[in-house]
């Protein structure tokens, strides 16, 4: 798993000038694949960072066979990570023998190597969609109501270790993942304001918070209110 | 507060059942609700809150969005009413404001600090599960008799089976996907509000006003308009035009 690291992993950015960590973000990803796995009787459990014109990398997966499984989709270019990304809405498969034909070289690759239930969580905030989170599984059979619940759980804690990208080691905001509308409104707001995606509107006010200390409750309310404007550059990156 | 009209509740049950067959928005659908539970209770602010998986009430559609209502329906997150009917699946009625500072810390002052007089919560069930509550926040001081809290509890009743509409659903854990494609929804509006509301330079209310009616207008759901907006600035032209 030594790629997402590299200048070639989804998550290199050399427009940064400070150094970075990402080797902190990978490891707090496949924390999160891990823990998914094991709370969810998973085989394992893999997540890939996407953006809606195809790019795409695998971030993180429980294991090396699994992030194995999880690039083969990419391969294919076919599988329910990719549909449940471009559907903004999860895609459940219990039983992958009912898939033949939706998936016609997806489906007989990953029945090969084990897999026989696969579920895929998009990864985002709204309309801003970040990757997706996939759940393979040995055996056929539903996710419980419960385990459902937890799947999202994870998703969500993936949200928030991807906006959080490589500034911090910590989880602080974790705990306080806001969904205030403020929140949200301020998202669209930047998004509007620098002309950037959502998903990077999403970054520079956790950003922001971050490099001054704020709680991002209070940047939002300021952007909502006009009192704060965020630069263009990212300063607050560079200091 | 008098006993609901048994005509003008026909007329909410007859604009339910209308909707409901019709191509479905489901957070159209649930203001709807909260507009006419407003309506038939003389006016009060009425809200309806989702639970999302961890079992946090998040906010959904309300009879008035204006900030700092907004707010109040929030705050439902850590206490207040609607938390209250939730954990318990009993109706919170006639709750008096000002003898509740220490059962609802954060919601009594800031419902106070906006003229709130009269609280009332109840639960939004499916078959036996809680998913969410319905709050009302009135300005006058009032009480539901038990005719109008069987009313409000029916159709409260109403909006939860109104999110099982989308699909045509059997399994249990559709349940759950379906609340996080609601709460999806719901935070797609926000971010298109503030994005109209930065490109026009208008107020986030303003805006919200602006999306609802071309979502109307064009006879389009509100969160398909709402993700037009985030995703297609270009689109921003034609909404601001209205």
């Amino acid at each position: 798993m030594s790629r997402p690291d590299g200048p070639d992993g989804p998550h290199w950015d050399p427009s940064h000038s400070k150094p970075r960590v990402p080797s902190s973000l990978v490891g707090r990803l496949r924390r999160i694949c891990d823990d998914a796995a094991q709370a969810l009787s998973a085989f394992g459990v893999g997540v890939s960072v996407m953006t809606a014109d195809g790019a795409h990398g695998i971030a993180a997966a429980s294991d090396p066979a699994t992030a194995r499984i999880e690039e083969l989709q990419f391969t294919f270019g076919e599988g329910p990570c990719i549909e449940a990304f471009a559907a903004s809405h999860p895609l459940l498969i219990p039983d992958l023998d009912a898939t033949a034909v939706r998936w016609p070289v997806y489906t007989p690759a990953v029945t090969e190597a084990g897999v026989r239930a696969v579920f895929a969580f998009p990864l985002q905030v709204g309309a801003a969609r970040l990757g997706v989170l996939d759940v393979f599984r040995d055996h056929a059979g539903s996710l419980s109501r419960v385990e459902l619940g937890e799947a999202f759980a994870y998703a969500e804690r993936a949200v928030s270790a991807l906006l959080d990208g490589h500034e911090r080691t910590t989880d602080v905001l974790d705990e306080a993942f806001d969904h205030s509308a403020e929140l949200f409104q301020a998202q669209g707001m930047v998004l509007v304001q620098l002309g950037v995606p959502l998903a990077e509107a999403l970054v520079r006010i956790r950003a922001h918070a971050f490099a001054t200390s704020r709680p991002l409750s209070e940047v939002a309310g300021d952007i909502v209110a006009r009192r704060l404007r965020l630069e263009r550059d990212t300063s607050e990156d560079t200091a | 507060m008098s006993t609901v009209s048994a005509e003008r509740l026909a007329k909410v049950f007859v604009e339910v059942a209308d909707t409901m067959v019709d191509e479905f928005d489901l957070i159209a659908f649930m203001q709807m609700l909260a507009d006419r539970i407003s309506g038939l209770l003389g006016g009060p602010a009425v809200g309806l809150l989702l639970a999302d998986p961890k079992g946090r009430l998040r906010f959904m559609a309300a009879s008035d969005e204006t900030a700092k209502l907004l707010e109040l329906f929030e705050i439902q997150g850590s206490d207040g009413p609607c938390l209250d009917a939730y954990r318990t699946s009993e109706p919170v009625i006639n709750a008096d404001l000002r003898a509740a500072t220490e059962r609802w810390p954060r919601f009594a002052p800031v419902a106070a600090s906006i003229g709130c007089r009269s609280v009332h919560a109840f639960p939004l069930r499916l078959r036996r599960v809680v998913i969410g509550t319905l709050g009302v926040f009135g300005t006058e001081v009032g009480d539901l008799d038990d005719t109008d809290a069987q009313v409000v509890q029916a159709l409260a009743d109403i909006a939860a089976i109104g999110l099982l509409q989308e699909r045509a659903i059997s399994r249990g854990e559709v349940l759950t996907e379906q609340l996080q494609a609601a709460l999806t929804s719901r935070i797609i509006i926000e971010q298109a509000k503030g994005a109209l509301a930065r490109l026009i330079g208008v107020s986030v209310d303003v805006a919200f006003d602006a999306i609802r009616a071309y979502a109307r207008r064009s006879n389009r759901r509100l969160s398909e308009i709402a993700n037009l907006v985030v995703t297609d600035v270009a689109s921003l032209s034609d909404i601001m035009r209205s």
